[in-house]
């Protein structure tokens, strides 16, 4: 047998085995080596698999005897047998483990073909050269081929545990039955394949509000951008124009709803509009242009055109002045020549001024749409959704599909349900980001 | 038209748009110095001012506590974001390596999954690692969930700098790190101050993440706390949160117009080179 083959076969089963016995690389098997005891350590020391060993235990059941990574993968496929407060298995927390046991089992699988890989190359070189580079060789041809990833490395564990194991955790949620009836820890969940997107679709009274829902979503993004948007633009010209004096004025005035944290904008309009006591209500009919209060937030179709002008309001200045800044960098002699050519106001604005804003602010557009999409906080802070619908389930007229997945997860506790919107949310949401992202020059160039 | 109509016509938006941008302004600094303490008592023009509810602020309810919270998670996330943002950014811009596309896009992707639906899992890994009691540990998500984006935005900035800079001092036998540190850092100073800044004001808004993971007075952040003095009873407690608003809005408002150039730059250097 060649060095290479033996070298990789002892690395098989003792991890450095190869650069240990082989390549006389000390440190480095037993770095390896340590590694392979450690993996091995936790699921002894978390399990008793040492009883076992001795006998002390007749009937071994990972539920009960299991180390954290057999039991995680073991609670992961069953997601718990005994129900019950005391006692019992707690689903969620079972499901967790098991993605951290999966995320575990990630990383234990590539050290492993890390060792691998190296105590074959271990071995090729003990063939060819006959020596190996020593540890600190080796280490500093690691930070100099490897260094990107030893950097990042710290940094994706971080993410690995913040980032992709709730949405694991999520994803996963719309496939068992994790909703009202199967609370944790006093009833188990289980696995129930496709029927919460099969229900979705089927069962009238979900599809039908999520139809609705979705339509609304579509037209509140596209009001919520494109008001911003061109009213945004139509101050900004106004602003460039050689009418005004206090131009800094203005500016300062109307930057201010874009300063303010949205929020407290947010919270004060649903005061200022408040249906009963609100001073706006109040003024109107002082002024006789009312008889009665008027329902701002409470009448299905005022309160939808009410959230877009607030949300006029609060959006508009940061595109007046990404727009204010465009302009003010468009060449003077375009406008000239035009003007001589006899062109006016609005040819000029059509062929001139509206494409090289367009093309400057494009991708800023796409990202409001996806950000408006997905826009809680205006729908929450304003109506939380209502006013309630009947015909729905569980939405109000004013919510849009994050809205309602934020009342089926907090208020009515239908995770399942909420995670399969969820999936198809993120599918929408995600394909138009990825071409987005995708045709930018910063991506073209990495 | 005339040129005299036009310039009326003109001026006389810009007045109109300018007071309806006032008149909330205007309305809830107002209402903060109201006496008495309902919604339906904050009449536009108001007949008695006092600064009876910013008493009540500070002695009544636990705001210092609120705003001390708040504080810190922002001047701590601005720093860890800032640097995991900028060590990410940097290897993401200066060196080849395998995954490097795929990787990034995977992330950027994976980071517009609404977040909250995975709180319970968020919630749990709190709880396994003893987290839920300090709000500091917020932190943690935000500094993360801000990686994605901000790198994407810093590469394209760090990819505009000249690597002859780089190679020079590698030439003078200068290490990575070094060079990160003396070159590449006191190059980007405005984006750093974008990310900084832009770090340090999202905590101040967010009402879901603290408002689900903590309870109990003492782990609540101002917008949890501005947010249930008007929830339910808008009509007891309302000059009292129009108090609390201002408190926190005014130097909020201030440092964003102290750096508008530079949130301006971000927001478009994010769209233009991504």
């Amino acid at each position: 047998m060649t060095k290479r083959r033996i070298s990789t076969l002892l690395s098989v089963f003792i991890w450095g085995g190869g650069q240990f016995f082989i390549g006389k690389q000390r440190w480095k098997g037993l770095l390896f080596f340590a590694m392979q005891l450690s993996f091995i350590g936790i699921e002894m020391m978390t399990g008793y698999w040492i009883e076992y060993a001795n006998g002390l235990i007749k009937h071994f059941k990972f539920r009960l005897h299991g180390g954290f990574l057999t039991k995680g993968i073991w609670g992961f496929v069953t997601l718990g047998t005994k129900a019950g407060a005391r006692n019992g298995d707690h689903s969620t927390i079972l499901l967790i483990n098991g993605i951290i046991t999966i995320i575990i089992f990630t990383i234990i699988l590539l050290i492993f073909s890390l060792n691998l890989k190296d105590a074959y190359f271990t071995g090729k070189m003990m063939e060819k050269q006959g020596k190996c580079p020593t540890f600190k060789e080796s280490l500093r041809t690691l930070l100099k081929k490897s260094f990107p990833y030893v950097v990042l490395s710290p940094i994706l564990l971080l993410i690995a545990f913040t980032v992709i194991m709730p949405i694991a955790f999520s994803f996963l949620t719309a496939f068992t039955n994790y909703n009202k009836n199967h609370l944790p820890p006093g009833t188990l969940i289980d696995w129930v394949g496709f029927s919460n997107f099969t229900k979705l679709f089927k069962v009238p009274i979900w599809s039908g509000t999520f139809f609705s829902v979705l339509i609304w979503t579509v037209i509140w993004t596209i009001c919520a951008t494109f008001s911003t948007y061109f009213f945004g633009m139509f101050q900004a010209i106004l602003l460039n124009s050689k009418y005004v004096k206090l131009k800094s004025l203005y500016r300062g005035i109307m930057i201010l709803p874009w300063a303010i944290p949205q929020l407290i904008s947010l919270l004060v309009f649903k005061n200022l509009l408040n249906g009963q006591f609100g001073p706006i209500g109040q003024l109107l009919i002082e002024l006789g242009l009312a008889d009665q209060r008027v329902p701002f937030l409470t009448d299905p179709f005022l309160a939808k055109i009410t959230i877009i002008l607030v949300n006029l309001w609060m959006g508009f200045p940061m595109f007046m002045i990404m727009i204010q800044g465009i302009l003010s960098n468009i060449d003077k002699e375009l406008y000239e020549a035009a003007s001589i050519d006899g062109a006016n106001g609005f040819q000029i604005f059509g062929k001139i001024t509206f494409p090289l804003v367009y093309k400057a602010t494009a991708p800023l557009v796409i990202m409001n749409l996806a950000g408006n999409f997905n826009g809680f906080g205006a729908i929450y802070f304003l109506t939380e959704g209502g006013p309630v619908n009947a015909n729905y389930q569980l939405a109000g007229d004013t919510d849009i599909l994050i809205s309602w997945i934020y009342k089926l997860t907090l208020t009515h506790q239908m995770y399942d349900m909420a995670a399969v919107m969820c999936i198809i949310l993120f599918i929408f949401i995600g394909s138009v980001s990825f071409w987005n992202f995708r045709r930018t020059q910063a991506f073209k160039e990495v | 038209m005339g040129k005299r109509m036009k310039s009326i016509l003109i001026n006389l938006e810009l007045i109109f748009v300018s007071l309806i941008v006032l008149v909330p302004v205007f309305w809830i600094v107002i209402s903060s110095f109201h006496k008495g303490n309902g919604l339906a008592s904050s009449t536009l023009i108001p007949k008695v001012l006092s600064l009876d509810n910013y008493r009540r602020l500070f002695e009544e309810t636990s705001y210092i506590t609120w705003f001390k919270n708040s504080l810190s998670i922002a001047l701590l996330n601005s720093f860890l974001s800032v640097m995991l943002i900028m060590v990410t950014a940097w290897v993401v811009s200066r060196f080849h390596f395998k995954g490097k596309k795929n990787g990034l896009m995977i992330m950027l992707i994976l980071s517009m999954f609404p977040s909250f639906l995975s709180m319970t899992a968020i919630y749990t890994l709190f709880m396994t690692f003893g987290l839920n009691k300090t709000p500091l540990a917020l932190v943690i998500i935000y500094s993360t969930g801000a990686i994605p984006y901000n790198v994407w935005l810093v590469k394209g900035y760090l990819d505009g700098i000249s690597t002859s800079l780089d190679e020079a001092a590698y030439i003078d036998g200068s290490t990575k790190f070094y060079t990160f540190v003396k070159i590449i850092l006191p190059l980007s100073k405005p984006i750093i101050v974008y990310c900084a800044v832009s770090q340090f004001m999202m905590p101040w808004m967010d009402y879901i993440l603290p408002n689900l993971l903590f309870s109990g007075e003492s782990t609540k952040t101002v917008a949890v706390g501005l947010y249930s003095m008007i929830t339910g009873n808008e009509n007891s407690n309302f000059t009292l949160f129009a108090a609390g608003a201002v408190l926190i809005a005014i130097p909020i408002t201030i440092l964003y117009l102290i750096f508008q150039s530079y949130l301006v730059e971000g927001i478009s250097s994010g769209a233009n080179k991504g």
